[in-house]
This record gives C-alpha cells, structure tokens and sequence, in this order.
C-alpha cells in the first residue's frame, strides 16, 4: 500500500507520541532508581546507589521477591501440566463437549481479575473452609496460566503432523513412549514459550493474589504496592521496578526469538 | 486363491464416518508373500482398510486376521504390521540413523545392536551414508527410503504402503517401482501397497484389487484386469478401453450386455480391406476417421461409427497413415471382446 508523505508524517508522529508516552515513565523510574533527592525530585539531584544497596539489603523485599518467584514457579509447573494434558485431549480425541470445554479453558484469561478474586476467596473460605495461604495464591493463578501454555500447545498440536504419532505407534511404541520421544520433543519450544509467559504473568498479578493470598502472604507486586507511599521505602520501590522491568523483558525477548526461529522452520 | 497362508484375512469389514460407508462389508484374503495392491481413486476406500490393517481406525463392524491371530481390537504398536506413510512421518527431531532405529529402540534393543541393524537396514536402500543428516536435508526420493528402511528393520510379516511413490517424480517413480519389487523378492515378506496409479499397480503387483465406492469392484493379476475386466469402472479405471453401451453393443456388434475392447486389440484397414490374416474370427465396424495421433512407439487412431459411438485404436505397426474423413474397417478377434456389467 502507498501512503501519501502527509499520511506518512501523520502516523509517524502519532506512533512516535504513543511509543513516547509508554516508554518515558519507564526511563524515569529507571533514572530515578539513581536519582539522590529522596522524594524523586526531578531534574535528578545526583547519582547514588544508595537506593539499589538498600534494596539488596532489605529483608522483606527479598523474602516477598523469594515468594514470588516460589508461587510464579509452582502455578507454571501446574499449568505446563495440565495446559498440555488439555491440549492434548481437545487436539488429539473427539468427545461430546468438547468445544465447550475449550471455550472454558480459555476463558479465565478474559475474565476480569476481580471477578476471579472474589470467586476464588469465596470458594476458599466459605465454601472448602480453607485457610488463605501461599498455596491459594498458586492455585488461582494456574487457572489462567493454564490459558497461556494451553494456546501455544494446541497452535503447535494442530500444524503437528498426524502421522507421526501414528508412525511411532506403528513401530512399536506405547502411548508414554510414543509422548516422550515424538509428541514432546515437537512441543518443546512451544512449551517453553507457553510456560515463559505464565511465568510473566504470575510473577506480576496483583488483583487475584489480593483476594487469594493469607494476611503473611506478601508477593512482590504487593510489598511494591504497600511500600510505594511510605515516604523512605520509595525509591527503593523505584529499584525493584527496574529489577522487575529487565528481568520481564529477557523471557519476552527469549520467547519472540524461539516463535520466529520456529516459523521459519 | 494364491498358493500358501494367507497373511491377511479380513471378514465382513465395514467401517462407517458417521453416514459415508467408506468400507462396506468387505472380505479379502491375502496371501503370505504377496504382492498385493489395492487400486483405486480417491475416496474408493482403500487407504482406509489399510489403516484398518495397521490398526489407525477400528472397524465399525467385522474382523481383521493377521495370520491366525484376531487382531481386530489390538492398538497398532501390538500388531506385527509396519507402515510405509504417504507423507513418509520421519521424525523431524532425530537424524536417519535414530529414525530408522526407533522401532528396535521402543524394543528394548540395546544403542550398539541396534544402530548396527539400522545401519544394515539403511544399506539395503543404499542410504547408509546418510545416518547422520536429519529427514529436512534429504530430498524426497531419499526420504522415501529412509521410512522404507524405518519399517523393514523390525522385521514385520506384513509391510503397508499408503501411496507411497506418489510425491516423487515419474523418473524416480519408476525407478523406485523396480527397487520396491526387488525389496520384496528379497525381504520375502507380504507387501500390501495403495495407490490409485493403475500403471504402478499392474507393474508391481501379484495380485491387485480394485476399488469402487467401499467395495471390491474385481479381484485378480494384473492380467486379468487387464484383459477381462468385469465391469465399466474396472475397464475404464484400468488402462483405457472401448466401452459400448448395451444399446450400442446390440446395434453394432449384436451382443446383449455391454462390452469393452482395448484399443490395442483393434486393426485397422481401409474400407474395402479384408480381414487381417492373423484373425482368427474376423469381426468388423465400418467408421470413419476423425484423428490420427502420432505417438512414437505407436498411432493413435480415434474413429466414429456411423451411430456416434466412439472408438480408439492404438496401432504398433503401422504402415499407413489414415486421412481425416477417410472410411474404414475396424477389425477385432471375437475373442478380445469383453462382457461387461
């Protein structure tokens, strides 16, 4: 298609504005991560890393950091399971059903994180009677982790050739063999990139682990969001928001790398 | 019925996808170290009672029988049968070697042994000095071989080919026909091959049956099918012929069922020529030439009669080159007229 020098100007600018207005408060959390004026005065009084060497130190933010990583690895684990179990059942077999459980799997990623919370505490303490602890938090957040690994498994499920699996039944091999040495080598890739953004998405959720998490059960976005408005925590919340931003792009980046590497396979 | 075991036995096979009956209540004996294809277009059913054989897709009703054994409920990894795909299904993830050597790995067997006998295997298709490539690096005649060898090595009694020269070029195809027809004289064992290519069936094949609508239309050698066909479809379907309608063939040639006649039964002379001499019971139709194809080993001469109907004649030897317009006789033996349904 032929744009116009105008046209082309037009786009360029509003692109330019949106990508600006995304990306600028990231560069000044990041500046302000070294910036010496405690109440994040700007222009940036000075270089310190003061701020970095408190985070580093602080107790609660490592232990909330340790937690967090603990919860985002066990829902990703459960969801690498069970999303690939589904997957392979909705892909693999024709059952009554079948379409409407799809559409279930999937719709806890749609579903407003409130609505997931307040079902979720609900079900916890009134219904089972159970104590709200780091395990209800793993246990909300594998529902929509699920959703990532169970929509990269099927994508790659549906271009999987048939024939394999059959050739490998064919030659001799069981079920469990023939999942271990044919159907999961081909699903590697996508189950690495399905279970990176689980990850991702675990690591950051904030509404759901609100309702779902026990009065000591502080993840990172919570002590981020508890210690935001204490006057001395601030800059260190600045740290952790740099921390969270680099280690959050690596899997991005890891995962659009292996998607292009597989789509020009 | 051939001499010998049978390999294969199938009883009352149907198999229905909801309202299609793709297989309909079939019954076919094939015999141990058979070269046995099943002929066919697309949608005759005959990749599907191959699958049935392997044990892709259950029966809707009636039994498969490999040797003595019932095995119309086993899984596929429990039947002593091997598949050679269509698409080839090499293992995009493993190199030649570890794909010709999966079927003895799921067995237990030990790496040493078994990348000795994948190795042997891969030599037999003269391939082994490729184990180390991965399927994606071979061409497609290469990959061909490499899921020839991936089923021979385990050694079934039967080896199942669903079409499996049809993504090749001709050249290779007719290269790999002969090689496919020395694999099986050597290895001994019962080949079952799928194709809907007639040429392919009738040059590889012990027997060949050909299908229509789910059914056995005619079951024989090549031979047979060729000469005695049974009915329109296989005369049709198996090589090219003359077919005449009941109609026609009363009013031409004064029989009462429909007929059939190859083209290269048919002699042609000019319209006041007399009866070739090799004829033993001379028969003839007076046409008119519409078009003379020259071919190289042969000419094509297509011909009408005065009532429309058509007629082809296929001429090895011939002297003459026959006129658009011109009058004719077309002669034929008694005998190489075919009765059809």
């Amino acid at each position: 298609m032929r744009l116009s020098n105008t046209a082309r100007w037009t786009l360029g600018a509003i692109s330019l504005l949106v990508l600006t207005f995304i990306y600028v408060p990231i560069a000044v959390v990041v500046i302000n991560s070294f910036n010496t004026s405690m109440n994040m005065a700007w222009p940036p009084a000075g270089f310190t890393l003061e701020w970095w060497g408190r985070a580093v130190g602080s107790q609660g933010l490592l232990a909330s950091l340790g937690l967090s990583i603990f919860v985002a690895s066990c829902a990703t684990a459960i969801a690498l399971l069970l999303g690939t179990l589904i997957s392979l059942a909705l892909s693999r077999y024709k059952f009554f059903g079948r379409e409407s459980v799809s559409l279930l799997v999937v719709l806890p990623i749609a579903l407003p994180g409130i609505v997931t919370g307040i079902a979720l505490n609900n079900a916890f303490r009134t219904i089972m009677g159970v104590q709200l602890s780091a395990a209800t938090v793993i246990i909300a957040h594998a529902t929509f982790c699920i959703v990532t690994v169970y929509n990269n498994v099927m994508a790659r499920m549906a271009r999987m050739n048939r024939s394999l699996e059959e050739a490998s039944a064919d030659l001799g091999a069981g079920l469990w063999t023939t999942f271990r040495l044919v159907t999961f080598p081909q699903l590697r890739s996508a189950l690495f990139a399905g279970g990176l953004l689980a990850f991702g998405l675990s690591f950051d959720e904030i509404i759901v682990t609100t309702f779902t998490a026990g009065s000591g059960t502080q993840t990172l976005p919570i002590w981020i969001l508890t210690n935001m408005f204490r006057p001395n925590q601030a800059p260190v919340v600045n740290v952790v928001a740099v921390a969270m931003v680099i280690v959050s792009v690596i899997p991005i980046y890891v995962a659009q790398r292996m998607a292009g590497a597989e789509s020009k396979r | 019925m051939v001499a010998g075991d049978s390999a294969i036995k199938l009883s009352k096979l149907t198999k229905r996808f909801g309202d299609f009956v793709a297989v309909d209540n079939l019954d076919l004996e094939i015999a141990e170290g058979e070269f046995f294809s099943m002929l066919g277009p697309s949608g005759s059913g005959k990749t599907t009672v191959l699958r049935m054989i392997a044990g892709f897709e259950l029966p809707s009703s009636g039994t498969v029988q490999l040797g003595a054994d019932d095995v119309t409920d086993k899984a596929p990894f429990d039947r002593d049968v091997n598949t050679v795909f269509q698409d080839y299904a090499l293992f995009p993830h493993m190199t030649v070697l570890e794909n010709v050597a999966y079927g003895l790995r799921v067995r237990g067997v030990g790496k040493k042994e078994r990348e000795q006998q994948a190795l042997a295997a891969l030599e037999t298709v003269q391939l082994a000095h490729l184990g180390s490539r991965k399927p994606n690096e071979l061409s497609g005649g290469q990959r061909q071989r490499v899921a020839l060898a991936r089923a021979i090595v385990v050694k079934p009694k039967v080896l199942l080919l669903d079409e499996p020269l049809g993504a090749l070029d001709l050249k290779l195809r007719e290269q790999m026909q002969i090689e496919l027809k020395a694999l099986q004289r050597e290895l001994g064992i019962t080949f079952i091959f799928v194709t809907h290519d007639q040429e392919e069936a009738l040059t590889l094949s012990d027997r060949v049956a050909v299908f229509n609508n789910g059914r056995i239309e005619q079951l024989g050698t090549p031979e047979e099918l060729y000469d005695r066909p049974v009915s329109e479809f296989v005369a049709r379907f198996v090589g090219t012929s003359n077919v005449f309608s009941a109609d026609e063939a009363k009013a031409i040639l004064g029989i009462d069922s429909k007929a059939s006649v190859r083209p290269e039964k048919l002699r042609i002379t000019a319209a006041t020529g007399s009866a070739p001499s090799d004829l033993r019971i001379p028969r003839a139709i007076e046409c008119t030439v519409e078009e003379s194809v020259y071919l190289g080993v042969a000419v094509r001469i297509h011909t009408k009669t005065k009532a429309g109907q058509r007629i082809s004649v296929l001429e090895h030897d011939s002297q003459q080159r026959w006129q658009r317009g011109e009058s004719v006789k077309v002669w034929f033996e008694e005998q190489d007229l075919v009765r059809i349904d």
